[in-house]
């Protein structure tokens, strides 16, 4: 179902939009919040210089350091008292990063997410299970109060607890999981570690997984986790955009549509800035257009994807962004090749004999990058040769995907870190 | 007459080894005999015990890669040579001993693990040549 008119608009409607909101939420930021003003003014942009959506690309660039530096309220445009809600984002290095919504930010927020939740086959009928940490994470309320805008029972178990997801699952017939993709596929463990059989036992069959890329190869795991005939999309979003909401997967899976009347999205070569054509890969920046509380403009995102703007068969005009290829801050530079995990995830889920869980460890012995894969045996052998055959199996491969040499590390089943939120798989441990 | 040996993955860590004993030692699981095979990455240990299927249950809950394998476990005469003459028999019926380790000396006779590429071959040839085999039952009077 496709939820507002607005994400069926023509292209020429969309543009009109755009500009309108954009030339509106420069006017507003230039006046209200003295950062933006000052890096307008460094670069000699004045709001009346934005005449056309083309033109966006004269405005400077926002980044997470500019939120730290103005922590935690310096980039808002409304005072304090305008905000009803505050979340922020983990903030593993460092400060965390703030924003805060009005009353009016809110109603898109929810807007926005009701779209990205119909988009992937929910609806009143469901009941919804957000297996996302509650709390200052965005991931949990953006979900939650989109979901219950369409009419959905919330079942708001959060993190953790993995017996109890399970049981609440069963017993409400829980029909839509909201979780992290490694998460889901933790939880489809530990149902099949209480004898539940997550395909026939229960009635999950919509997942809406985010906060995590999602490979093509891990939507397989899905599959074969949860049962054949569920319906797998993946979302995104991040709190300093807004949280959740900002694209999602419709039913065809071809990417994943922009609500484009709240955000405007280019792609820049991260290492120029500069803005790409259509269709090439790169960093995705996003303009918040329609936000008060905090309206980020040219965010850089740090995402690595593409735009297409073909027509889709859902019926919606929205343009789609491909399925995110990793961050330009997780790519590990390894003997000058960059590699992202994503492309060593997809060697790794080729493999029936290994299972979904994997750490990439990355030493420096020398002047030499050293890459180790581990992975958890998935089927028992009793042979040596099969042991070495899996393992010389996975380097091959491996070094047709990144044209390096890595070390394969097979382990026993359930050794590695489990994770409830984000996955963190990576251990970078050369001395910077 | 095939016997079922108890296979479990160990990565070479320590006290991984002790971690499978101790599974085994609180089921009552008891180990006839042993054998340890490793690289620098990680080892196949292989038992012979008194109750294979429940030690492989036991040791899956607690996470090991841990497989039933069918081997032969043949008596023999305890003396110099008969050794060489079953593996004598087997090679030149084209049969290759994957591993093998001993299961226990009694006076007279003894016993050895094999596993062989063909075990179905392997068993059919040597009880024509008089080599007894012992079932998972044997073993245990043994």
């Amino acid at each position: 179902m496709i939820w507002s008119k607005e994400e069926t608009l023509s292209r020429e409607e969309i543009e009109k939009i755009q500009l309108e909101r954009l030339q509106e939420t420069v006017n507003r930021v230039y006046e209200k919040v003295a950062p933006y003003r000052a890096k307008m003014d460094a670069v000699g942009v004045k709001p009346e210089d934005i005449k056309s959506l083309k033109d966006l690309a004269k405005l400077p660039f926002v980044t997470k350091q500019d939120m730290r530096d103005n922590y935690p309220f310096g980039l808002f445009a409304v005072p304090r008292s305008e905000l009803v809600r505050i979340h922020a984002s983990s903030g593993t290095t460092g400060k965390p990063t703030v924003v805060g919504y009005t009353e009016n930010d809110l109603k898109t927020w929810t807007e926005c997410v009701s779209r990205i939740a119909c988009m992937g086959g929910a609806s009143k009928d469901d009941v919804a299970q957000i297996c996302f940490g509650y709390g200052m994470f965005t991931g949990a309320l953006g979900l939650h109060y989109g979901l219950e805008n369409i009419g959905a029972t919330i079942v708001p178990s959060s993190t953790g607890n993995s017996e109890k997801q399970i049981m609440y699952m069963k017993d409400f017939e829980t029909t839509l999981l909201v979780a992290t993709p490694s998460y889901a596929l933790r939880l489809a463990e530990v149902a099949r570690e209480m004898g539940v059989d997550p395909a026939k036992d229960l009635k999950v069959k919509i997942g809406l997984v985010g906060s995590e890329l999602l490979t093509d190869a891990m939507r397989e795991e899905m599959y074969k986790a949860w049962g054949k005939d569920m319906l797998v999309t993946s979302n995104y979003g991040m709190s300093e955009l807004m949280g959740p909401g900002v694209s999602g997967e419709c039913e065809y899976l071809c990417g994943m549509h922009i609500n484009e009347d709240y955000f405007i999205p280019e792609i820049i070569n991260p290492e120029t800035g500069e803005v790409l054509p259509v269709g090439e890969k790169g960093e995705l920046v996003i303009t918040c257009i329609k936000k008060e509380g905090i309206p980020l403009i040219r965010y850089r995102t740090k995402d690595i994807t593409r735009l297409m703007y073909e027509k889709c068969k859902c019926g919606r005009t929205f343009c789609r962004m491909e399925n995110l290829s990793g961050r330009s801050d997780d790519m590990l530079k390894i003997r000058g090749v960059n590699v992202f995990p994503s492309q060593i995830e997809e060697v790794i889920l080729g493999f029936e004999e290994l299972g979904p869980h994997y750490e990439i460890i990355v030493t420096r012995e020398g002047y030499t990058d050293k890459l180790e894969i581990r992975v958890e045996l998935a089927q028992s052998t009793d042979s040596f040769g099969e042991l070495e055959k899996l393992s010389n199996g996975v380097r091959n491969k491996l070094k047709v995907m990144l044209g390096l040499d890595a070390k394969v590390k097979l382990e026993s089943p359930n050794t590695l870190q489990r994770f409830e939120g984000k996955a963190k798989r990576i251990k970078d441990l050369r001395s910077k | 007459m095939v016997a079922k040996q108890l296979s479990v993955f160990i990565e070479n860590r320590q006290g991984r080894l002790g971690e499978v004993l101790n599974v085994l030692k609180t089921n009552g699981v008891n180990i006839l005999s042993l054998s340890l095979a490793d690289t620098t990455e990680y080892g196949l240990l292989r038992l012979i015990v008194n109750n294979p299927e429940l030690g492989k249950t036991k040791l899956a809950e607690e996470g090991f890669s841990t497989m039933l394998t069918s081997v032969l476990v043949l008596k023999i005469n305890h003396e110099a040579g008969s050794l060489q003459g079953l593996l004598k028999t087997l090679s030149d019926n084209n049969i290759n001993v994957e591993y093998m380790y001993g299961l226990s000396i009694d006076g007279e006779e003894a016993s050895v693990v094999l596993k062989a590429s063909d075990l179905v071959k392997a068993e059919e040839i040597l009880l024509k040549t008089g080599v007894k085999t012992l079932s998972s039952d044997d073993i245990l009077s043994l």
